[in-house]
């Protein structure tokens, strides 16, 4: 509680979010939100820009080999209430897509960074396939496209010391998987709707 | 009147003008009849929004020292993170900009606390001026260059090492805080005031506009209109408060401050229309970022500083 607030607010006051709802509303009805991934503070920043009751219905993906090292990250991973997901060893019936509809059962909602690692912030990179298996065995979540504005310049890639500048986050109308779409084609869609948020950005 | 005595009476004065004023916008909003354009009557209601909250926050002037110091190592620090969020960097400036921000920004105000005139003064000119580029060579990224290098200093320069000398008047007569503290409030006073000057002028009387590409309303009619006037506002000031020993001094830095705000807007205009924006930012949406209301302060405090400082010892 305490530190869910403090974290909240260094997160926010860090990088000085501003968040945007474009032709979108928050709500607690289950949803995926998809992201850009630049930085390690992303989780943290879309989770904190959720309103309060959003939040507390909203699991972020996060990757093991990273989040339950030393003892401050999973405790950070535990007030998230993340998932950690293991991204080196994949079983049948364990693949990331199955623990996360486990995870998340018929209540919760996720955050997942479709690109699978850090870009460099240039661009948005290709989305691994994840984000597609997901529409389609769960057809009623809301997919929302979200797009971090400017985290790669806060805390680049390699860097671990971060410079106070402002970034942004909007979130976008939701999309659902259409009927005979192919993976390449729905993958391609949900990473223009990323991309046409950051277009409304500049 | 003793020296408190002023200072209530200065805080009282303010008050009841920003009422009136507000008085007057709120009567003009719900008026549309009289043929005024409703977008300027709003934009006139949001800047006096933002002069209410920059004459609040001012106030602690009158009370503490220190708290004043802190405030405007807030409002350059936010500042800064607006500049530098609209000016594209490569991650090879990274290590410079984090030193930028947190070695060079708080030092410079820690130096203003301590009233080292003969080191602030250099530190961010001299120092940081040769740091810069030469942290960013380590970092080993070439493309460019010059470019980056010279956009960083500017920022620093411009919104804290400016800026930086509104809160050192409070250190220009040790003897006597009360003045000096209402030097302060003039300079912030002078430049909010000169800038609506500025606008009813360029609106009323405006002809040759001086740069249609930076910002097509601000004419030269404005500007000496704007200056002028707020020459009288200064000399009206004199006899109420007395911040300079003769009224002549009193009216020629009214001009200067009137001057200096104008350059620093048409300045900062300049940055934002080259990065294609309307404002800095948004702190609070549909008024801008803090530098967007602060621009005109950071050009005039140095030169107010200096000029206060020679006419104070004269």
């Amino acid at each position: 509680m305490i530190t869910e607030a403090i974290l909240t607010t260094t997160a926010r006051l860090l990088s000085g979010a501003s968040v945007r709802w474009v032709d979108s509303q928050p709500d607690t009805c289950q949803r995926v939100y998809f992201a850009n991934h630049t930085s390690h503070l992303d989780v943290v920043l879309v989770w904190s820009a959720l309103p309060q009751d959003v939040r507390r219905l909203t699991r972020p993906a996060a990757a093991k080999d990273y989040w339950s090292r030393g003892w401050i990250r999973p405790h950070i991973a535990k007030v998230y209430n993340a998932m950690l997901i293991d991204r080196k060893e994949i079983k049948v019936h364990q693949s990331p897509v199955d623990i996360m509809l486990r995870e998340i059962g018929q209540t919760y909602s996720v955050i997942i960074f479709p690109e699978g690692g850090r870009s460099s912030g240039e661009t948005v990179g290709d989305f691994k396939s994840g984000l597609y298996y997901l529409a389609k065995k769960r057809p009623d979540l809301e997919l929302i496209p979200v797009y971090i504005d400017n985290m790669n310049r806060i805390l680049p890639r390699g860097e671990f010391l971060p410079v106070p500048l402002l970034s942004s986050i909007t979130f976008g109308p939701p999309l659902w998987l259409e009927a005979g779409e192919t993976k390449n084609e729905f993958l391609e869609r949900a990473r223009n709707a990323v991309l046409k948020l950051r277009e409304r950005e500049r | 009147m003793t020296a408190i005595q002023l200072n209530w009476a200065l805080a009282g004065t303010i008050v009841a003008l920003l009422s009136v004023a507000t008085v007057v916008g709120q009567l003009l909003a719900r008026q549309p009849q009289l043929g005024l354009n409703p977008a300027a009557v709003n934009a006139f209601n949001g800047r006096l929004r933002a002069w209410w909250i920059i004459c609040c926050l001012l106030s602690v002037a009158f009370l503490s020292r220190n708290l004043t110091i802190l405030l405007f190592f807030l409002i350059s620090f936010w500042a800064l993170r607006e500049f530098i969020t609209l000016t594209p960097t490569r991650h090879g400036d990274h290590r410079a900009l984090f030193w930028v921000f947190f070695l060079f920004t708080p030092l410079h105000y820690l130096l203003v606390w301590l009233n080292r005139y003969d080191i602030y003064s250099i530190l961010i000119p001299v120092y940081g001026f040769l740091f810069i580029p030469l942290r960013i060579a380590i970092a080993g990224d070439t493309k460019r260059f010059l470019e980056r290098v010279a956009k960083i200093q500017s920022g620093l320069l411009v919104c804290v090492y400016c800026l930086g000398f509104a809160p050192a008047i409070l250190d220009l007569d040790p003897d006597n805080y009360a003045k000096c503290s209402r030097l302060l409030f003039f300079l912030v006073f002078m430049s909010l005031v000169s800038e609506a000057l500025h606008f009813v002028w360029d609106r009323l009387y405006g002809r040759n506009v001086i740069s249609p590409n930076i910002n097509g309303t601000r004419t030269w009619e404005g500007m000496l209109g704007g200056a002028a006037s707020a020459a009288l506002v200064g000399m009206t000031y004199q006899l109420a408060f007395q911040p300079f020993n003769q009224l002549w001094h009193t009216a020629l830095v009214s001009m200067l401050i009137a001057v200096m705000g104008f350059a620093g807007a048409m300045t900062m205009s300049a940055i934002k229309r080259d990065r294609g924006v309307k404002d800095f930012g948004t702190l609070v949406e549909g008024h801008g970022g803090v530098l967007d209301r602060i621009d005109a302060i950071c050009f005039a405090a140095p030169v107010f500083y200096h000029v206060a400082k020679m006419l104070l010892v004269a």
